[in-house]
């Protein structure tokens, strides 16, 4: 195999991953500002506005507090899982950036299997959250974990179902390929010809993240904060940053499966030509923002679902939408291919 | 080199988890053991070049049944059980599962084959990439047992319905 790497595309590796590392962890940071100026304004209130100027230096002043806070670990939990699982966390949702193509050809690892890559980790990171639930020792925070294993359980189905049709329309698992046969589509973006999937993988996506209106395993009206109760400082933090990064990943993962990733319609390309002068990468972020904002604009519309309607949601409405829309793809592809 | 270093570090790590797995009185400490065997053996299927196959095997197996299993471990309490003993006591029992082991040893020895080339070599994997090399052998060759396989998943779920709606009728009158 001819797969050796020298000196400098090692190092020019490692400084393209720490690139995308710092540039995700600058975004988490000003997203929780972006919530909380967002949803201050949707409940006609100004959001934080003391640190800086409007307030932009939140973050940084949130991020120093933080910093200064006690590691308190309960004498009952179980010390090295309870320890482990915010790493387990953050760690598995981090991984997902060096899959995601950002622009034509900047990417860390163009695999294969891409789309499976991602739900695999995902599907790892939830082990965090149950171990969390689990090894604290506590009840609200157990029930937290419970319900996490519940609701992931029945959102993962419907997430597959509906990448399951993206993949097949493309006919490819990696996700380059995947926004290149989006481009040469006739839509530009499957979106449009893959509306039920697209509605089933937001929802999922959701559900997937623990965002509202599917928070419940750290529903704090009933749960204190569900698994999260027994940690604080950095282990605390490093949840935070796991679910902001997780946002993100699932954004990026609209953005590349059914927006068009770096891509823009060949048809509006036609109607306004200078728009081609705009590189790839901002048309990515764009998309990446317009999801990020509507879990924020979700966050601050809707209320919090109740757990049995949850699951009757996921399993009686999105898996069975997730089939009829698979069956719907493999015949327009039988037919027209 | 390093992929023998690799692969040794991945049989290790599966035999030593998994003994690890079997070996603890608590169920979820266990499960946990098991995962991380789980996750090896992706590792040992993305040392064969099978990419597909190792992420499948973390999806289905670490992602999904291992969850599934863990939830049930919650919701049963297990209290009891752990105080319990884990291995078998009874000699007789013993001997049965030793003379099963030997006879799924002797099985895999008869059929074991050294240097075995089939149609699909690396080079023609590499090529065509796995997960179509994948697909093209399920759906064409293995086509029948992947139906009767799909039949059988169907049972539970049938059985699954029918308990449901049975208590439905239950529940009313």
């Amino acid at each position: 195999m001819d797969r050796t790497l020298d000196f400098y595309q090692f190092g020019f590796l490692v400084l393209k991953t720490v690139f995308i590392f710092a540039i995700t962890l600058v975004h988490v940071a000003f997203t929780t500002y972006a919530e909380r100026k967002i949803i201050g304004r949707a409940q006609a209130r100004f959001g934080p506005k003391e640190v800086g100027p409007h307030g932009i230096l939140q973050p940084l002043a949130d991020f120093l507090k933080i910093f200064g806070k006690e590691d308190i670990i309960p004498q009952s939990a179980y010390q090295p899982v309870f320890k482990i699982a915010p790493i387990i966390v953050f760690a598995f949702t981090a991984v997902n950036l060096t899959v995601i193509p950002f622009e034509q050809g900047f990417i860390l690892a163009d695999l294969n299997v891409g789309v499976l890559f991602i739900l695999a980790s995902a599907s790892l990171a939830v082990y965090g959250i149950i171990l969390a639930g689990w090894s604290s020792n506590s009840r609200y925070s157990f029930l937290g974990g419970l319900r996490s294993a519940a609701q992931v359980l029945s959102y993962e189905i419907a997430l597959t179902l509906s990448l399951a049709s993206v993949v097949l329309m493309a006919g490819s698992l990696k996700l380059s390929d995947i926004v290149v046969a989006q481009h040469n589509s006739f839509f530009g973006f499957y979106a449009i010809p893959q509306i039920i999937g697209f509605v089933v993988f937001v929802i999922a996506a959701f559900a997937e993240t623990n965002r509202t209106p599917f928070d419940l395993p750290e529903a704090e009206t009933e749960l204190v904060a569900g698994y999260l109760t027994e940690y604080s400082a950095f282990r605390y933090a490093l949840f935070f940053l796991g679910e902001y990064t997780a946002m993100y990943i699932m954004a990026s993962l609209a953005a590349l499966c059914y927006l068009g990733g770096w891509t823009v319609p060949k048809y509006v390309i036609a109607i306004l030509p200078f728009l081609k002068w705009i590189p790839g990468w901002v048309w990515f972020l764009l998309k990446v923002y317009l999801f990020i904002f509507l879990y924020i604009w979700v966050r601050a519309t809707f209320p919090r679902y109740r757990f049995d309607q949850l699951l009757s949601l996921g399993w009686k409405v999105l898996i069975p939408l997730g089939f009829v829309n698979l069956f719907i793809t493999i015949l327009f592809k039988k037919l027209f291919a | 080199m390093v992929l023998q270093g690799l692969f040794l570090y991945f049989a290790l790590m599966i035999l030593g988890t998994g003994i690890l797995g079997i070996t603890q009185k608590n169920p979820v400490k266990s499960l946990l053991w098991i995962l991380l065997t789980f996750v090896h053996l992706g590792g040992l299927y993305l040392l064969l070049n099978a990419e597909f196959l190792a992420v499948v095997q973390i999806i289905v197996y670490a992602g999904a049944i291992l969850v599934m299993f863990l939830f049930v471990i919650f919701l049963l309490d297990l209290k009891e059980e752990e105080k319990g003993e884990v291995f078998l006591k009874s000699w007789q029992l013993r001997v049965w599962a030793i003379l099963l082991l030997v006879f799924f040893l002797v099985i895999g020895g008869l059929n074991y084959k050294i240097f075995y080339q089939g149609p699909y070599t690396i080079e023609f994997i590499e090529k065509e990439g796995h997960s179509k090399a994948l697909g093209l052998v399920l759906f064409s060759d293995y086509v029948y047992p992947l139906i009767l396989l799909g039949f059988i998943l169907l049972v539970p779920l049938i059985g699954i319905g029918i308990m449901l709606f049975g208590r439905k009728t239950n529940g009313s009158s």
